[in-house]
């Protein structure tokens, strides 16, 4: 490899590779095409639900709500994954990328297959839903788009594998691998087994589809494709946290409090999320309460103890780093003190705190055998996704984005004050769109659902007022969350296109990065000196509300008919 | 920091903060009595899924739910034609999902217990009896069968919360619970 491929950052000292970079670019411009896309049908779908307005028509509803599920939830969080992959192992490790032409035709494939799929659903014919559940039968291509989607993803998540052997063969770095890179290899391994589940259920499905294979049984058919479509999330979850560790060190110079701690909690995840499909079946006949209760907690949570653990590790490590960085003045100041106009560091908190609050308690109380009857299917479950991918996902990848800009693209960021504003303004409207759905949820009402009103149905029956006020303060929030998207593109691709050109001159003089020595936390014999009081604060009252929240629902449940 | 290798590159030899340690602690305990919850539950709590239910081809489940109905039919329903059934407490009372249709409705007496069967003859159904709010899965293929008893009187929706294509929101049952 010659040299004339790699530049040095001005800012870090890491070694940047060239085609390295250049395929981070590609994948994260490609992600935010389909954030652009999905974002809009996700606007549609909430316009409609908002039954003073109800939009679209039944069928377009359904078109559009395929729509949004295949562009947000796999098409724009994977490429941007993979651009994530990429940095992870090449950047931070100053190495090169294995087989950049490998990469490049993984980029092709996915972009050919993600096309495909979008062609498909807006021909008409292939409104199933992103879980496309068998017997509902949508176009060959539909199935073929994702498949050739999913190879693609397998082939990137290879290349980023065969970076971390190179960098281990050519010494490119000492010691372990950072955090954020074990963070990745993380998202990778659970990339692979989650692909494989898709890759069994959708092959299938595509023969089927052309009349190769007869039957598909529908409970099988849940079973394998929840294997691939939650246990996917659980990608979502470590590359976010790597995210935070990554935003949260560069924004602000925090170091992990215990990379033990750290590593341990994404070790949790690769070991205790293969059968998250379970969570899916509670409602469903056929399966024993035994294998319910079991494989939705593993006996005891090991996978929610993971994400608890970070819980503590990011604010803590933000906490010791300020309080290093001179604000150790009592409780919260180094919290007020925080750099909250940095976009890159406001995105990242909020993305904590939303996907901790809303996202993660929700989704352990939904995960309960008997609590799920009263939450099925209702638009609880979009609630409570909501919740983890778009304000805790999608706003950790808008916050890092606001450092790659600088960083990888070289631009300066046009329009700041817009992008300070962008997370909070993203992040209210993705709070709001996550909790009036969970309270509609909680009321009943259906989610995938075009007429809450049932106006053609044979019999007349209506849920409760407040029900339908909440859709539309759902509606609201969308349209506050789409502000913050446009917000979000109008920056980036701005920036992108005509920020000022950032040279290695420019960009000594004017950091975008933590300039200091960052706290150096662990050392041997402190293991009783670690002060963070504001984040035991913090991290109480999640608990508290997680407790009570819990047991609410318990009382919820026991109001309903008696059932056994 | 978190984007360099760590430090000390002993770092799985340093020792665990105390905080840390209670956290992580307290956590794994909580996780413990949430699993201890469920199966509580099931041992005094009134709302358990039954784990009963049999394959079955769907032309038999069909046969099935209109003998009932032919046996325990007490009237028609007014606007859409549909028999109202009333079976005897205590038995075996059928409905169906097809597309896109629950059928028949059914008649149940407030405080009795029944064993309701549930399939579906063509795609995947979800029975939503609102505003009881009990949300199930129903499959074809598989027949789902659960004691229930009604204990409050009133007329109930039937929605179907699993989409099933393009009437899936014209898919709306009833059921009633008479005193």
């Amino acid at each position: 490899m010659s040299n004339l491929m790699f530049r040095t950052c001005p800012e870090t000292g890491l070694k940047v590779h060239g085609p390295a970079e250049a395929l981070i670019k590609a994948n994260a411009v490609v992600a935010v095409v389909f954030l652009l896309i999905g974002g809009l049908f996700g606007l549609l779908v909430a316009l409609t639900r908002w039954q003073a307005i109800h939009l679209l028509p039944a069928d377009l509803f359904y078109l559009a709500l395929t729509a949004h599920g295949a562009d947000v939830l796999v098409f724009w969080i994977i490429f941007f994954e993979v651009a994530l992959l990429y940095f992870a192992s090449a950047i931070l490790l100053n190495c090169r990328l294995a087989t950049p032409r490998i990469a490049w035709a993984a980029f092709f494939l996915m972009l050919a297959g993600a096309v495909m799929a979008n062609v498909a659903v807006l021909q008409g014919e292939s409104s199933v839903m992103f879980t496309s559940y068998v017997p509902m039968k949508a176009a060959p291509h539909f199935y073929l788009g994702l498949i050739l989607f999913a190879v693609g993803t397998l082939v990137a998540v290879a290349v980023f594998f065969g970076t971390l052997v190179i960098a281990k063969q050519e010494k490119t770095y000492s010691g372990s691998v950072p955090l954020v890179t074990f963070g990745a290899v993380t998202a990778a391994i659970i990339a692979v087994y989650t692909i494989a589940s898709g890759a069994i259920i959708l092959i299938p499905t595509f023969l089927w589809s052309v009349g190769l294979v007869g039957e598909i049984d529908t409970l099988t058919y849940r079973i394998v494709w929840w294997g691939f479509g939650h246990s996917s999330q659980q990608i979502n979850v470590a590359a976010q946290v790597a995210c935070w560790y990554a935003v949260a060190a560069l924004t602000v110079g925090a170091k992990p409090i215990s990379e033990k701690v750290s590593r341990f909690a994404f070790l949790l995840y690769i070991c205790f999320l293969l059968l998250a499909s379970a969570h899916h079946l509670l409602v469903d006949p056929g399966i024993s309460s035994e294998w319910k209760v079991f494989n939705t907690s593993y006996a005891l949570f090991l996978a929610v103890l993971g994400s608890m653990i970070h819980g503590m590790s990011v604010p803590g490590a933000i906490e010791v780093a300020q309080r290093k960085n001179g604000f150790a003045h009592g409780v919260f100041t180094w919290l007020r003190k925080a750099p909250w106009g940095n976009p890159a560091f406001a995105g990242m908190f909020l993305s904590v705190i939303l996907f901790g609050f809303l996202g993660g308690i929700t989704g352990v109380i939904m995960g309960t055998e008997q609590l799920n009857i009263i939450i099925h299917n209702t638009l609880y479950v979009p609630g409570h996704f909501h919740g983890t991918v778009v304000a805790g996902t999608t706003l950790a990848f808008m916050s890092i984005t606001y450092l790659v800009v600088p960083l990888i693209f070289r631009r300066e960021l046009i329009f700041k004050r817009l992008a300070q504003l962008q997370p909070y303004l993203f992040g209210l409207g993705a709070m709001g769109i996550s909790v009036f759905m969970m309270a509609a949820g909680t009321l009943g009402v259906s989610r995938r659902h075009w007429d809450m009103a049932f106006s053609d149905a044979p019999f007349s029956f209506d849920y409760p007022p407040a029900a339908f006020m909440m859709m539309g303060l759902n509606g609201m929030s969308a349209i506050v969350a789409s502000l913050g998207g446009v917000a979000f593109i109008v920056v980036i691709v701005g920036s992108i296109l005509f920020g000022k050109k950032r040279d290695d001159a420019f960009a000594k003089e004017n950091p975008v990065i933590f300039q200091g020595s960052g706290a150096t936390v662990a050392h041997h014999g402190d293991a009783g000196s670690l002060k963070i009081p504001g984040t035991t604060i913090l991290v109480a009252v999640f608990f508290l509300s997680f407790v009570l929240y819990y047991f609410v629902n318990w009382k919820y449940l026991s109001e309903v008919w008696p059932l056994s | 920091m978190a984007l360099t290798p760590p430090d000390d590159r002993l770092w799985w030899k340093q020792p665990l903060h105390g905080i840390e340690l209670s956290w992580i602690t307290i956590s794994f305990l909580w996780g413990l009595l949430m699993f201890g919850m469920m199966v509580y539950w099931h041992l005094t709590g009134d709302q358990n899924l039954s784990n009963e239910a049999y394959r079955i081809n769907p032309d038999v489940y069909a046969e099935k739910v209109e003998a009932a109905a032919e046996e325990y039919m007490v009237r028609e329903d007014e606007n859409s034609g549909m028999p109202v059934v009333h079976p005897p407490p205590g038995s075996d009372v059928y409905m169906l999902a097809r597309l896109w249709e629950w059928w028949p409705i059914l008649e149940l007496e407030e405080g009795k217990e029944y064993r309701l069967h549930l399939s579906s003859l063509d795609w995947m159904h979800g029975f939503s009896l609102q505003p009881a709010n009990i949300n199930l899965q129903i499959h074809p293929n598989y027949e789902m069968v659960l004691t229930v008893t009604p204990d409050k009187a009133g007329e109930y929706g039937v929605v179907c919360n699993e989409y099933c294509g393009i009437g899936h929101h014209q898919m709306l049952g009833k059921l009633i619970v008479v005193k």
